[in-house]
């Protein structure tokens, strides 16, 4: 037996065979479907006359139009109305699990996977959606598809793939207070670039990974596509199994736990696996990292100068120049100081439990700068349920943050809630692409939920670790 | 039923092309997502580029798809990973319905050249020198033909015939007609049932009986 790594294993587990084009056929052990990408690849389906083949392996959430301030039917926006309807229709006739709003289980399609308990290790996991990485962090090869290919696993069960390449990113060391995974994700696409993982899996370990909860690690293969990589995974560990205990899987067929968990053992990668590439990146050296340009591959640390142009690679400098317009930063400064108008806590990248933890501890008796629109959208309906039972909310409101309800949000400004004009955002979310947050002017700033707890209160991008008496456990 | 589904070979594509200059376009801003708030790609195509082809009161800007000369067009010259970012195929959708059937560019991000060949459409690399000469080309040319042969991995254009990358699965997709791969796989699922058998995660209350 060669040394092979976890994705080495879990792809053969999964291919049916190799086809005419030489792509594999992959079995796909979970299909998640929400209303944005899916209405279609159903419409195609009943065009040809073809069923869903695994129900049972599908399960449907509405996160992306979902609105975050009234939910009650029919939605105010006819569009929205129109789509949600639409899944309605789709999941009901097909008999696929739907976590609609009324469940108290709805969310981000990111957030509920793992809560359910629907993600685990070695299964293969796809979505219309290209954050279905985030599910890597359980050891799962997940990664997001198109709505040809919807259709392709709603009426097979199977996707078609070509195998790809494998990059280790070892991050060794610790984290400094004030750091997090967000900062450690944000360095790795700033220093391999936004098509550095093209062709490449990223498998993520070293003591700073193993070292993290499962959210963090959920943050950081959340955002490998932001590197080019479609799927990024960390080994499944004690980590990764004390959380599946508590799910609902887990809770409901606590058999499955000890069945299954010789498996998750077996596809770890082998202490001997070959890598294509190795990273090594060294936690002890990074500081909180934010976005200065309008890709999130062009993040710095806060203390450090946004870059000339010209300093940059030839084929950088372009996007850099046109980057530093819109966003209307010089090179030579720092990102320190930089006024937001904005400050957006939410998204699949970080909007769950401990994120809003860690920036409640950062806003508590503090109250949020005037003229700052600050929000707080949880990633589900549990986080909201919890974070509220704990008293979250209420730290928030108290300093001056909306409360929303759960869904995608200004991530990618799909409902109402969106930038406008030329607002600045500190924002948790993953992309700070030209538009993305519903304004084509908009400028966004990628960084941790801590640092926009510190943007929101000072009403400019701030080190968090440089507050008064700050709370940074 | 799915025999009906007609997939035709993709061997060589012909037309005049129009070029988007610049790396890392993603597909926020080939199609912003609030013209995703539909059930169905029809009319997509109206909206390709839209922030970058109108301001806000709706006025044209210096776009080539606001460009008279362009308007025939059918092969998109791009620069590096185009199409970043997010997984929606409504990207490559507009473009399809706008009347994109190829795209030559030095380099795709994943997903998007997934959704390009779940389409039929070709996304061929070159280096960025070439692509450079060929956007300029375009620009001096914009009614001359080029012509992508897939197999041959060629371009003509011009008194010129370059020579180009196209994958290897996507070439044989294309060329001999198997790039959507619906039927295809549906036709081995008694293997597929066989594989999921053999996964301890999967119920096999999950798995359905053979039709």
């Amino acid at each position: 037996m060669s040394a092979e790594t976890l994705y080495d294993k879990v792809w053969d587990r999964h291919k049916v065979t190799t086809l005419p084009t030489g792509q594999d056929q992959l079995f796909v052990g979970l299909h998640l479907i929400h209303e944005v990408t899916s209405p279609q690849a159903f419409g195609m389906l009943r065009e040809r006359d073809l069923e869903v083949a695994f129900p049972d392996l599908t399960h449907a959430t509405v996160d992306h139009i979902v609105p975050t301030a009234d939910q009650s039917r029919p939605y105010e926006e006819d569009a929205a109305e129109e789509m949600m309807a639409e899944l309605e229709d789709n999941v009901r006739d097909a008999g696929i699990d739907f976590s609609d709003p009324t469940t108290g289980d709805q969310g981000i399609v990111h957030v509920i996977g793992p809560e359910q308990g629907l993600t685990q290790p070695g299964k293969t996991i796809v979505c219309g959606d290209s954050h279905t990485s985030t599910h890597g962090a359980f050891g799962a090869l997940a990664f997001g598809i198109g709505t040809s290919q919807i259709r392709d696993v709603l009426a097979t069960g199977t996707v078609a793939m070509e195998k790809q390449k494998v990059r280790k990113i070892q991050v060794d060391g610790e984290l400094g207070e004030g750091v997090e995974a967000k900062d450690i994700i944000l360095e790795i696409i700033r220093r391999l670039g936004t098509e550095g993982g093209v062709g490449y899996v990223y498998e993520y370990a070293g003591e700073a990974i193993e070292s993290l909860g499962m959210e963090g690690r959920m943050s950081i293969c959340n955002m490998s596509i932001e590197g080019g990589a479609r799927a990024g995974y960390v080994n499944p560990d004690e980590t990764t199994y004390e959380w599946l205990k508590r799910t609902d899987y887990f809770q409901e067929n606590p058999e499955r736990f000890e069945e299954l968990k010789p498996y998750w053992e077996s596809i770890r990668s082998d202490a001997d696996a070959e890598y294509d590439d190795v990273v090594h990146i060294d936690a002890n050296e990074l500081e909180p990292v934010v976005t200065w340009g309008t890709t999130p591959g062009q993040g710095i640390g806060i203390s450090d100068p946004i870059p000339e142009p010209e300093s940059l690679p030839a084929e950088k400098q372009d996007t850099a120049r046109r980057a530093q317009e819109h966003m209307r930063v010089e090179p030579g400064d720092t990102m320190e100081g930089y006024d937001i108008d904005v400050a957006f806590l939410g998204s699949c990248t970080n909007a769950r439990l401990p994120d809003l933890r860690r920036a409640a501890r950062i806003v508590e008796g503090r109250e949020v700068a005037d003229d700052v629109r600050a929000m707080v959208v949880p990633g589900s309906q549990r986080v909201q349920e919890a974070a509220e039972e704990e008293g979250l909310k209420d730290t928030f409101e108290e300093a001056g943050f909306e409360w929303r309800n759960a869904g995608c949000s200004m991530c990618l400004g799909m409902n109402e809630d969106q930038l406008e004009g030329d607002e600045a955002c500190a924002s948790s979310s993953n992309r700070n692409f030209v538009g993305r947050q519903g304004s084509k002017d908009g400028r966004t700033v990628l960084m941790s939920p801590r640092m926009v707890a510190a943007a929101a209160i000072t009403g400019e991008v701030s080190d968090v670790r440089d507050l008064k008496e700050v709370n940074l456990a | 039923m799915t025999d009906d589904v007609e997939i035709p070979e993709v061997n060589h594509v012909s037309g005049s092309g129009v070029p988007i200059r610049g790396n890392d376009i993603d597909t926020d801003q080939i199609i912003p997502a609030r013209f995703m708030k539909v059930v169905t790609f029809d009319g997509l195509g109206e909206f390709a580029f839209f922030d970058l082809r109108f301001d806000d009161d709706d006025n044209r800007k210096d776009h080539p798809f606001n460009e008279a000369r362009y308007q025939d067009s059918s092969v998109l010259v791009v620069n590096s990973n185009f199409g970043c970012g997010s997984s929606r195929e409504h990207a490559p959708q507009a473009l399809l319905r706008w009347g994109i059937d190829a795209i030559i560019g030095e380099s795709f991000a994943e997903i998007f050249a997934g959704n390009c060949l779940a389409l039929g459409i070709p996304t061929v690399t070159a280096d960025s020198e070439t692509i450079a000469d060929l956007q300029d080309w375009v620009d001096a040319n914009p009614d001359g033909e080029l012509e992508i042969d897939i197999e041959a991995e060629e371009v003509t254009y011009g008194d010129e015939t370059i020579a180009v990358t196209v994958d290897d699965a996507q070439r044989k997709a294309l060329v001999e007609g198997v790039w959507d791969t619906t039927a295809l796989m549906k036709s081995n699922a008694a293997a597929v049932r066989e594989t999921a058998r053999e996964l301890p995660y999967v119920d096999d209350a999950a798995i359905p009986d053979a039709e």
